[in-house]
């Protein structure tokens, strides 16, 4: 299990949850194309897999099998514990 | 050297046959008895002379966990080009064809992936027109 805190400390791994977030529900293969294609980012195929590992143990994405394919989708509930622990208030208000 | 043939593994030739014609709209251009099975090739209608695309037997034990593994994945086994991926991403919906990622940009083009119903996914490229028209010479 890996916390919120660590998945989100990595800017791959932040860009995924960007791409997920613009269309939910992409294959490994869509995901590596939008890396590669959109953000420039050259990373193989094994190591995609990894930081999308990361992500779904801590929650951040989950996985469903449509047919014969595995589909990744962005679950923003851990994000909360973010919120709760720090509250996004004006310091003028305080 | 150039591409004359190239392959793909389908589970049911006559299955295969029907949609890679009735569905894609390729042209049946061999069908030949070959023991239990057929060479079965297809080609574009709209390059007849070009290259042929062999529907092939996924009876080879090593077939299935290969493609069960990049279906998985979500990994095409072949790309086909068109001119509008819109208006063909439409036509096979309606025709009932699932894909498993809608035209997506990508910068210089705009990918599609479907399942062929055969045990493969399929990827559809139109290649960015304003680049096209200034690739023309």
């Amino acid at each position: 299990m890996v916390d919120v805190f660590r998945a989100l400390d990595d800017e791959t791994r932040r860009v995924v949850l960007d791409e997920l977030s613009v269309r939910d529900g992409q294959t490994l293969f869509e995901i590596c194309s939008m890396l590669t294609m959109r953000h420039g980012l050259s990373l193989t195929r094994q190591a995609i897999s990894q930081h999308l590992g990361v992500l779904e143990s801590a929650g951040l994405v989950v996985t469903e099998r449509r047919g014969r394919s595995k589909f990744h989708y962005f679950n923003p509930e851990p994000l909360a514990q973010i919120t709760g622990r720090w509250p996004t208030k004006k310091r003028s208000e305080q | 050297m150039k591409i004359a043939l190239t392959s793909l593994f389908v589970d049911d030739q006559r299955a295969a046959l029907a949609f890679y014609t009735g569905v894609l709209g390729f042209t049946k251009r061999h069908d030949i008895p070959l023991g239990d099975d057929f060479w079965l090739t297809v080609v574009s209608p709209e390059s007849p002379d070009g290259p042929e695309l062999l529907l092939e037997p996924s009876g080879h034990p090593a077939v299935k966990p290969y493609r069960d593994a990049l279906v998985e994945d979500g990994i095409p086994l072949a790309q086909f080009a068109v001119e509008d991926i819109e208006a063909e991403h439409a036509k096979l919906t309606r025709k009932g064809v699932v894909f498993t990622q809608p035209p997506t940009h990508i910068g210089t083009a705009v990918v599609a992936v479907f399942d062929d119903t055969c045990g493969n996914l399929i990827q559809l490229i139109e290649m960015n027109r304003v680049e096209n028209h200034a690739g023309v010479r």
